[in-house]
């Protein structure tokens, strides 16, 4: 699916990511946790294209595809999904019309005709349906006044909507109350399947009781430093990261 | 949102100007220049009755003691007055009776338009008075319209067939002497819409004038005048493009309406003419006064617009509440770009009980443009219960452009009850990226995003004009980010 190979990013001069080795294979869930500052969002921002990074070095190849040359909305049409950690309000713009956009967009892309508005409407209820989304949502200004979970929640079913084959899932439950914790994981789960793959980047491991990862990664000053199956969060839950950072340290 | 939104803004986004052709067809001008004969050969030309050459002649004489405002938030060139031709006309020796007898090169340019007035007749069911420079060439639907008594003509027909309607009303709302534009107007003006809707009737169908300027330097002096009688109901629509050239041209409309008990207008304005090239050589100065009267009680007048073109723009469409409980509506989007300017908003004058007015203005700026909002809202002594909502909202596309708000408020009783809300955006990086991030490219983006911004005002457009009207306000915020 996607082939990680020794990237590396700045900001503003700054090194934030310090030679990322990581491959994920289709329906793989791979976690990715660490302190603050570890360069997690960065690592999302970086392969979802955002120009405010610098890359000095690496490759990054996606569906045999070099990632790192294609435009943000070129990767996005060839499958990559990133869930937002802070999903942008864009006032008068509703969801429907929001979606029916990025889908039409996205099948020019692959050489497809736009989707008639009938087979939309009957796409996006049929989804609606899957995802127990409410029904006013959809006819909702996107994200404006939306509460956290609620944000979260439409992000997953844009997630769902648009079918993506790589999802990244950035701090997904930050602000998130345990009951919008679970509705939002459960759309995950649902969303699971042997074709798609997740990157599922988060500070704590309560996430990872509800999305059950294959392999959980520690980042820790921009390199991977640590790396093994769901035990490895709970691991972290108990000891915090400190001893990680001890035994980096050490090793320098 | 519906389709066709989205799709206008994807033109706004992406188009140069496409109405920049101009049309070989013989025409008849007046000398240039501006003098007493001037206003004489035009009013002789259209076979005038005396008392509307006096009428002419009096804005004329006033005009010439009157100077050129100067309060506006932008500088303009001088306007050489003796450099326009004040009328030019289609070359026609025979009234037609059908649009087979219409030329076709004229017929060409309409469908370059967009507006084949045989798809008009036959899709639509949408009368258009198609102006043509000066001189209205076709009317469709008359028959229709004539059954329900509705008169639907140009404006120099009606002074031939209805004189006691436009003796009545012509200046009643705009005096010939209220502005130093709407005199000259009053003086030269070469035609336009005359629109009367009996009493207890409801217009069966929008009624379109498309207005066009074509013969090189020539000013567009169009008048237009609304009435409504008791009980009833009309909605106008007005779209209006230029073809290019690299002078500047100016466009000095005046447009009076007058809505008596429980009538109420709704006028929409798709505003195209040539806004001048990137660096702001050329394009239209639109210099239009346009101004409502609710005169009787429970009448009701609503503005909308939505402007795009032009280099200038300065226009603010008024509503004078004059009727108790009437009611006064402005709906506005102004898109700036490059070099364009727009001095734009409304007033409400509270003048009868119980009078309301709602004011939504919408202003985008990109380029080195810039927008302003200015709007009076005056409530009289009189006007007990007089309310007011006011809501401002400027969005900026890059960092070289500019949003003002000049708000007036004048109380003079205080059971006024009024509201005013403004807001300053961006598009910002977070928003594009976002876009960007489910497969949504810059240029869909902005028009994903200016479209939602003016929701509110775009959904007051009729229906029918929606497509249409949406074509032409194509105006390119192409290269405004990023």
């Amino acid at each position: 699916m996607i082939s990680i190979t020794n990237l590396q990013a700045s900001i503003e001069g700054k090194s934030i990511l310090n030679g990322i080795n990581l491959e994920i294979k289709p329906g793989e869930v791979h976690a990715i946790m660490g302190p603050n500052g570890a360069g997690k969002s960065t690592l999302s921002s970086v392969l979802a294209g955002r120009s405010d990074y610098d890359i000095t070095g690496g490759n990054v190849t996606f569906l045999g595809k070099n990632l790192l040359e294609l435009s943000p909305e070129d990767r996005a049409r060839e499958g990559l999904f990133l869930a937002f950690q802070y999903p942008v309000e864009i006032p008068g713009v509703s969801s429907t019309n929001f979606l029916k956009t990025a889908i039409n967009e996205k099948r020019k892309y692959h050489g497809l005709e736009p989707m008639e508005a009938t087979d939309f409407l009957k796409f996006m209820r049929s989804k609606m349906e899957e995802m127990e989304m409410d029904k006013s949502l959809t006819s909702r200004s996107l994200n404006e006044g939306f509460s956290g979970g609620e944000k979260k929640r439409n992000e997953v079913f844009q997630m769902a909507m648009l079918e993506p084959k790589f999802c990244i899932m950035d701090e997904t439950d930050s602000g998130l109350d345990i009951d919008a914790l679970r509705l939002v994981s459960a759309g995950v789960n649902k969303l699971r399947n042997s074709e798609r793959s997740f990157l599922v980047i988060t500070h704590y491991q309560r996430l990872l009781d509800y999305i059950v990862p294959d392999f959980v990664h520690v980042l820790y000053k921009g390199r991977i430093v640590k790396s093994g199956d769901a035990s490895l969060a709970k691991e972290l839950e108990v000891k915090g990261y400190d001893w990680i950072k001890q035994e980096v340290e050490a090793a320098v | 949102m519906s389709d066709t939104e989205v799709g206008i803004i994807d033109q706004i986004v992406t188009q140069e100007y496409k109405y920049g052709f101009t049309t070989n067809i013989e025409m008849e001008t007046a000398p240039m220049g501006l003098s007493e004969d001037t206003v004489r050969f035009i009013s002789a030309k259209k076979n005038e009755p005396e008392w509307m050459l006096a009428w002419r002649l009096k804005a004329y004489h006033h005009w010439l003691k009157m100077e050129e405002p100067n309060w506006q938030n932008f500088d303009y060139p001088k306007i050489n007055y003796q450099d326009i031709i004040f009328y030019a006309a289609p070359k026609q020796k025979v009234q037609l009776d059908s649009l087979d007898q219409v030329d076709p090169e004229l017929l060409k340019t309409f469908e370059k338009l967009g507006i084949s007035l045989q798809e008009q007749k036959r899709l639509t069911g949408v009368a258009v008075d198609a102006v043509f420079d000066s001189v209205s060439i076709a009317t469709t639907f008359k028959e229709q319209l004539k059954e329900k008594g509705v008169i639907f003509c140009s404006i120099s027909e009606a002074m031939h067939e209805h004189p006691e309607l436009v003796k009545k009303y012509i200046g009643s709302v705009v005096p010939q002497t209220d502005n130093y534009f709407a005199a000259l107007n009053s003086a030269v003006f070469s035609d336009g819409s005359f629109v009367y809707i009996p009493k207890g009737v409801r217009c069966p169908m929008e009624l379109s004038t498309y207005f066009r300027i074509n013969a090189e330097n020539t000013g567009q002096f169009e008048r237009t005048l609304i009435i409504a009688d008791d009980d009833s109901y009309v909605s106008y629509l007005e779209g209006c493009t230029a073809p290019m050239r690299d002078e500047h041209q100016l466009h000095a409309a005046v447009v009076e309406l007058v809505a008596h008990e429980n009538a109420e207008i709704k006028y929409s304005t798709v505003q195209n003419w040539y806004p001048g090239d990137k660096d702001g050589k050329g394009g239209i100065y639109n210099f239009v006064t346009k101004r409502g009267i609710c005169e009787g009680n429970n009448a009701k007048i609503s503005w909308t617009q939505v402007e795009t073109g032009s280099a200038i723009t300065w226009k603010y469409p008024s509503c004078i509440l004059k009727g108790d409980n009437s009611t006064g509506e402005f709906f506005s989007v102004a898109v700036t770009n490059n070099a364009q300017i727009a001095d734009t908003g409304t007033k409400m004058i509270h003048i009868g009980k119980n009078t309301k007015s709602r004011i939504v203005s919408k202003g985008i700026s990109a380029g080195k443009s810039h927008n302003s909002y200015r709007g009076l809202v005056k409530i009289n002594k009189k006007a007990d219960g007089a309310r007011n909502y006011t809501q401002c909202d400027s969005m900026l596309i890059g960092d070289k452009c500019g949003a003002h708000t000049f708000p007036y408020i004048e109380v003079n009783n205080n059971t006024a009850t009024l509201e005013h809300e403004a807001s300053t955006s961006k598009i910002g990086e977070d928003q594009i990226f976002y876009c960007a991030q489910r497969g949504i490219g810059l240029e869909e983006a902005i028009s994903l995003i200016v479209n939602g911004f003016c929701k509110e005002v775009l959904n007051q457009l009729p229906m029918e004009f929606a497509v249409e009207a949406q074509k032409l306000l194509a105006v390119s915020l192409e290269g405004s980010v990023g």
